[in-house]
């Protein structure tokens, strides 16, 4: 087993130097219950890197001023230094201008502002909104509001037995009634890389429109909306290195000059008198408010270290990290894998006979071992598999081999505990 | 490690073949929901004036959960709604360690083996969920 991971590990090295990585990454030297930290939960929220935490403070103790109202030396800077992110995001998912960003405090926030500004603006009653049975609840909990709002229906695609989108379902749902699709990029429960530009050919060939919750594709893939071409992309900063508290959505073309406001408030306006606002033009429309300028500030640093590091190398890292605990987890007497596709990101996901992903947390947390156990957000595919629950292994580019076989370790001892 | 203390042999054997599991029929029924996992309780109890005739339950949950669940529905039956809200309070402060430094309460028998769950406070609602869903039967059954 020893030459096995060496031989492996010496493979990564070549692509992506995760000994090197990791001391970028403080938190990863702590102990917690006198245990190495093998950190497996980075699908709920990655950890950050120095260059991130520096950025941080920096920001705080160099830079800091309130944005776009002050003429000050601080006002200027922090204006500059908040935009540069907004194009740092630009590049990062090769938007074509700066002006299809908008700031949010969270994926959440995202699909909620296209939730209520889409549908104020073009949903009615009987109108079809098209999402799936695998979403995260932040996917469909805004979907169903305006739903209730507007007298509209929620159709989902279901779920295949490896957890994939049924396709052929999906084109049977689109009607002349739909009025926008809303599917997740990757399942943040079963690790499945959804065909997205497929997704979104079929939808636009019906002439609808596509939202994709990316906050579990921005992580781990490369992005390029225009060769995608959703017309909207949400997803978060938390999870891809980044501060929490900054969310980001992304609209093609001139979607934002066709929404009319989310919230009202400062720098969100033109001119206002006591009867009425003109309001600014996107994206400072959908940003209400102060901001949180210092997070957004700190999230460019995430943005550069993730193309530093390559988004490919990062992916073919998680794939040899997955391949290994797939093969290793799944051989486990009574272990159920839970999402077997072709096409997914490191997530396992898993069942374990007799025990409940609750008590196997709380042991792997024992030795030092993070996952999640729980619904994942994601109730509705939890019932599509039969199960209240699974328990969630995820891997990023700061994981190692040693980690999955520290997995692999404390779930032997889960079977001691349990008999 | 800890896990001995949580995962005493009596919840372990409680959680693989839990008691009372069932309905009640004609009973008051009352779902318990943890919306943080998805855990969740179905409670019927039936009361004979003033003293819990029978209590059964179902759900899906945790090892915790389920034995809590089960201990619960053994050590409530027979007992009147005062005794059973009694067990309520201490049972509550055990697993919450507000019993800490004093000595377990001797009517909780043995339910003492939650004792462990105050070192693990991400658990607590585990152990709970049941004698909250009780609580609220009970409640219902009076009315």
């Amino acid at each position: 087993m020893t030459t096995v991971t060496e031989r492996t590990q010496a493979g990564v090295m070549n692509a992506l130097d995760v000994h090197r990585i990791r001391a970028d990454f403080p938190i990863l030297g702590i102990r917690p219950r006198g245990k190495p930290l093998v950190y497996l939960d980075s699908a709920a929220t990655s950890q950050k890197p120095r260059q991130v935490i520096d950025a941080l403070r920096r920001y705080y103790e160099e830079e800091n001023g309130n944005i776009h109202r002050g003429v000050h030396y601080l006002s200027e800077l922090a204006t500059a230094r908040y935009d540069e992110t907004r194009e740092a995001v630009r590049r990062f998912i090769n938007a074509a201008d700066v002006r299809e960003v908008v700031f949010t405090r969270n994926t959440t926030e995202s699909v909620n502002l296209v939730a209520s500004s889409f549908g104020q603006a073009f949903v009615r009653s009987g109108d079809e909104i098209v999402v799936s049975i695998m979403e995260h609840h932040s996917n469909l909990v805004p979907w169903q509001l305006l739903a209730e709002r507007t007298g509209a229906v929620i159709r989902a695609v279901p779920v295949t037995d490896r957890g994939e989108l049924d396709l052929e379902a999906f084109g049977r749902l689109l009607s002349h009634r739909t009025r926008i699709v809303a599917l997740t990029w990757v399942s943040n429960a079963l690790g499945t890389v959804n065909p997205v530009r497929r997704i979104v050919e079929m939808a636009h060939a019906r002439g609808v429109p596509v939202l994709l919750d990316g906050a579990q594709a921005a992580p781990h893939l490369a992005i390029d909306v225009q060769a995608v071409g959703c017309d909207f992309l949400a997803f978060s900063g938390h999870k891809m290195l980044g501060p929490t508290g900054v969310g980001i959505l992304y609209a093609r073309g001139d979607w934002f000059d066709r929404l009319p406001p989310y919230q009202g408030g400062g720098d969100m306006i033109e001119t206002v008198t006591i009867e009425r606002t003109t309001f600014a033009r996107p994206p400072s429309r959908f940003e209400a408010g102060t901001p949180d300028i210092a997070n957004v500030v700190a999230f460019r640093a995430a943005i550069e270290y993730l193309e530093q590091v390559g988004l490919d190398a990062v992916q073919r890292h998680e794939h040899l990290l997955l391949g290994e605990a797939t093969v290793r987890v799944g051989a486990m007497p009574g272990v159920r894998v839970i999402g077997t596709a072709p096409e997914k990101a490191g997530v396992l996901s898993f069942t374990m006979e007799g025990v409940h992903p609750h008590d196997i947390a709380t042991i792997l947390d024992q030795h030092g071992v993070a996952i999640r156990a729980g619904h994942h957000c994601t109730q509705p595919l939890m019932a599509r598999f039969g199960c209240g629950a699974t328990a969630r292994a995820s891997f990023y580019l700061y994981n190692t081999l040693d980690d999955v076989a520290a997995l692999a370790t404390a779930l032997e001892s889960v079977h001691q505990v349990f008999g | 490690m800890d896990l001995g203390a949580l995962y005493e042999e009596v919840i372990l054997d409680h959680n693989r073949s839990p008691r009372n599991w069932g309905e009640v029929p004609g009973g008051t029924s009352v779902e318990g929901r943890n919306p943080l996992c998805g855990d969740r309780i179905s409670l019927s109890v039936r009361l004979d004036g003033d003293t819990i005739a029978d209590v059964r339950f179902t759900g899906e949950g945790c090892a915790i959960s389920k034995a809590s669940a089960s201990m619960m529905t053994q050590a409530i039956k027979g007992k009147t709604t005062a005794e059973a809200e009694a067990l309520f309070t201490g049972f509550h402060d055990l697993v919450t360690g507000q019993a800490a430094g004093s000595p377990p309460d001797k009517a909780l028998g043995s339910l003492r083996a939650f004792a462990g769950v105050a070192r693990f406070p991400t658990r607590v609602k585990c152990a709970t969920m049941a004698w909250h869903a009780m609580r609220e039967a009970l409640e219902r059954s009076r009315v």
